[in-house]
C-alpha cells in the first residue's frame, strides 16, 4: 500500500512541475515583446523597463523559472496588471463560482446517466436501450455554446421559467448546469451501461440470483456496486472535460468564475492571470485525479499491487 | 436493407467536404452588406434569411464550413504525423527514452481539454494559423499516447521478432511491420478526432480567439447570434445545426467503423 502510494505521489509531483513549467514558458510565447503588448504601443521605456523589472523578464530564463517556482510555493502568484491586485485574492474570489458550477454541472451528468445506463444495460436491445444510446450520442455531439443559447432561448426568454444569465440563487444554477453537464452525461451513460454489462456476467451475479434475491437488490447492491469502480475512474478523467467546459459556459452565461476571468484577463492582456487561471485549473484537475486513483487503490486491491 | 445509419452521415460530411472545398469558386458574398435586409428572417428565395449586419447567413455558412475543414485537416494531419511518430519511438525505444516521453505525455493531459487551446491562441493573439497550432499542441498527445500502447503489445510478436532477425533496420521495422497495425486504431481516433478539432474550433472563434471577422466561423456565428436571440432565432439556430450535424455525422461513423474494425475504445 505505502509504495503504491509513494509511486503515486512521485509520479504526481513530476507532472505538477511540468504543468507549472508548461504554465511559466506561455508568457514567453507571446508574439514580439510581452511586455509590449501588455502595455500597449503607447507605453514610455521607463513603464517598459519597470514592469520587466516587476514580473522579472529581464533576468535569465532559469532565474526567472526559479522565482516562479518559489513565488508559487510561497502562495505569491504576481499583481494583476489590470486591477493592481495580488493575483492569488483575485482567484480566490471567483473560484468558489466555478466549484459550484462545476458540481453541479456533474450533479446533473450523474443524474442522468445513471439511471439512463442501467435501464440500457438492464433491458439491453429493448427500445430503452435504443433511445438511451440515441440520447447518448445527441449528447456528445451538441456542442454546449449552442445547447446554452438555445436552452437560454426556450426556457429564460420565451417561457421566462429561468434568468437569462448571471449567478443570482439556485435558479440562476439550472441552465448553466444542464449546459455544462450534459456532454458528460452522454459519455457517462455509455460507461454504465458497459461496465453494467460486464459485471451483469460476472459469476456472483448469478450466485446472487441462485439465492433467490430480487432483482433490485441484485442490481443495487452487486452489480451497481461493482460497477461505480471503473466509472469513477472514468469520471475522474472526463473531469478536465467539465472544467474545460466550464470555461465556455461561464461566457454564455456570465458565470463569475475562473473561466470568465480566463477570457477577460485575454481580452484585457493581463498575461500573469491568465497563467494563474490556468494554473488553478489544471492543478485542480491533477490533485482531483490524483485523489480518484489513491481512492481506487484502497478500495480495490487488485489495482494497487498491479503497479 | 438501406443502412441509413451510414449513409446519412456520409452524405452530410460528402456535402460539408464540398461546400469547404468549392466554396471560394462558388458565387458567395459573404461578406457583402445589404442594410435593408439585417436580421431577416429565413425566406424562400433567401433560404436561411440575413444577419446583424445584413450579410447572407447561407453565405457565411458556406464560408464558415470551409473554415471548419481547414482547421480539422491541418490539425488531423499535424497531430496524426507527431503524435505518431513520437508515440511509436517511444514503444519501441523504451528504457529512459520512453519514459521521459511519457511524462511529457502525461503533463499535457494534465491540462483540461480545451483550456490549453484556449490559453495559447489567447496568447499567440487570434488568427486560423494560430488555432491550428493550439489544437495541434493539444491534439499529438491521444495519438501519442495509443500509438505508443499499440507499438508495446505489437513489438513483441512473431512478424517482428522474425524482421529484427533478418536484421532489418528499426526505421523498416517501424514503417513496414508496425505502422500497418496501428492503422485500424489510428483511423478510429482521427475520425473522433476530427468531431473533436470541429467543436473546438468552433468554440475558440465562440470565445473571440479564433479566426477574425469579417471571415466566418461557425463558433463566431453563433457568439454574434446570441444577441438577438428573441428577434433573430435564426442567426444563432442555423450554423448550431450545421455545426451539430457534422459533428452528429462524424460520431455515428466513428461508432460504425468502431464496430466494424472491432477496436476497442
Amino acid at each position: 500500500m505505502f509504495s503504491f502510494f509513494l509511486s503515486r505521489l512521485i509520479s504526481v509531483l513530476v507532472v505538477i512541475l511540468g504543468v507549472i513549467t508548461v504554465v511559466f514558458l506561455l508568457i514567453h510565447l507571446v508574439p514580439g515583446d510581452p511586455v509590449q503588448a501588455m502595455l500597449g504601443e503607447t507605453a514610455t521605456p521607463t513603464d517598459l523597463e519597470a514592469l520587466r523589472e516587476t514580473l522579472g523578464l529581464n533576468q535569465p530564463l532559469m532565474t526567472q523559472w526559479w522565482l516562479y517556482i518559489t513565488g508559487l510555493l510561497q502562495g505569491d502568484l504576481g499583481q494583476s496588471l489590470y486591477s493592481k491586485e495580488p493575483i492569488i485574492d483575485i482567484l480566490m474570489a471567483r473560484f468558489p463560482a466555478t466549484l459550484e458550477l462545476a458540481t453541479a454541472g456533474l450533479f446533473v451528468a450523474i443524474l442522468i446517466a445513471l439511471p439512463l445506463g442501467s435501464i440500457a444495460a438492464l433491458r439491453k436491445d429493448s427500445i430503452y436501450d435504443n433511445s438511451a444510446m440515441i440520447f447518448s450520442l445527441l449528447g456528445v455531439s451538441i456542442p454546449n455554446f449552442w445547447l446554452g443559447p438555445m436552452l437560454i432561448l426556450l426556457f429564460s426568454l420565451i417561457l421566462g421559467w429561468f434568468p437569462v444569465s448571471g449567478q443570482d440563487g439556485l435558479l440562476s444554477l439550472v441552465l448553466p448546469a444542464i449546459t455544462l453537464g450534459t456532454a458528460l452525461s452522454a459519455i457517462l451513460a455509455r460507461m454504465v451501461r458497459a461496465t453494467l454489462l460486464e459485471v451483469l456476467n460476472e459469476d456472483y451475479i448469478r450466485t446472487a440470483r441462485a439465492k433467490g434475491l430480487r432483482e433490485s437488490a441484485i442490481v443495487i447492491h452487486h452489480a451497481l456496486r461493482n460497477a461505480s469502480l471503473p466509472i469513477m475512474t472514468v469520471l475522474g478523467l472526463q473531469l478536465g472535460t467539465l472544467l474545460g467546459g466550464a470555461v465556455i459556459t461561464e461566457i454564455i452565461f456570465a458565470w463569475p468564475g475562473i473561466g470568465q476571468l480566463t477570457i477577460e484577463s485575454i481580452q484585457r492582456r493581463d498575461y500573469p492571470v491568465v497563467q494563474a487561471c490556468i494554473l488553478l485549473i489544471s492543478l485542480s484537475y491533477v490533485l482531483v485525479n490524483t485523489f480518484t486513483d489513491l481512492v481506487y487503490g484502497w478500495l480495490d486491491p487488485r489495482v494497487r499491487y498491479s503497479v | 436493407m438501406f443502412k441509413y445509419q451510414i449513409v446519412i452521415p456520409s452524405l452530410i460530411l460528402i456535402v460539408w467536404l464540398l461546400l469547404a472545398i468549392l466554396g471560394p469558386w462558388l458565387p458567395l458574398n459573404p461578406n457583402y452588406i445589404t442594410l435593408v435586409d439585417i436580421l431577416k428572417p429565413p425566406s424562400l428565395l433567401e433560404w436561411l434569411g440575413y444577419d446583424d449586419l445584413g450579410r447572407p447567413v447561407l453565405d457565411r455558412l458556406i464560408m464558415g464550413a470551409g473554415t471548419s475543414f481547414f482547421v480539422a485537416f491541418w490539425v488531423i494531419s499535424l497531430s496524426l504525423t507527431i503524435g505518431t511518430l513520437i508515440g511509436t519511438i517511444s514503444g519501441w525505444a523504451g528504457g529512459y527514452i520512453d519514459l521521459i516521453i511519457v511524462r511529457i505525455m502525461d503533463i499535457f493531459l494534465a491540462f483540461p481539454g480545451i483550456l490549453l487551446a484556449i490559453a495559447l491562441s489567447g496568447i499567440l493573439g487570434p488568427g486560423i494559423e494560430n488555432v491550428v497550432f493550439a489544437l495541434s499542441i493539444v491534439g499529438w498527445v491521444g495519438f501519442a499516447r495509443l500509438t505508443r500502447a499499440q507499438t508495446l503489445s505489437i513489438k513483441n510478436r512473431e512478424h517482428v521478432l522474425a524482421a529484427i532477425a533478418l536484421g532489418a533496420s528499426v526505421p523498416r521495422i517501424l514503417y513496414y511491420h508496425i505502422l500497418p497495425l496501428l492503422m485500424a486504431p489510428l483511423l478510429i481516433e482521427a475520425t473522433f478526432g476530427i468531431a473533436g478539432v470541429v467543436v473546438a474550433e468552433a468554440g475558440l472563434s465562440f470565445l473571440g480567439l479564433g479566426v477574425q471577422p469579417p471571415a466566418a466561423s461557425w463558433g463566431n456565428m453563433i457568439k454574434d447570434g446570441t444577441g438577438y436571440m428573441l428577434i433573430a432565432p435564426h442567426l444563432v439556430l442555423f450554423p448550431g445545426l450545421a455545426l451539430f450535424l457534422v459533428v452528429l455525422s462524424v460520431n455515428m461513423l466513428g461508432d460504425k467503423l468502431r464496430d466494424r474494425l472491432d477496436v476497442k475504445s
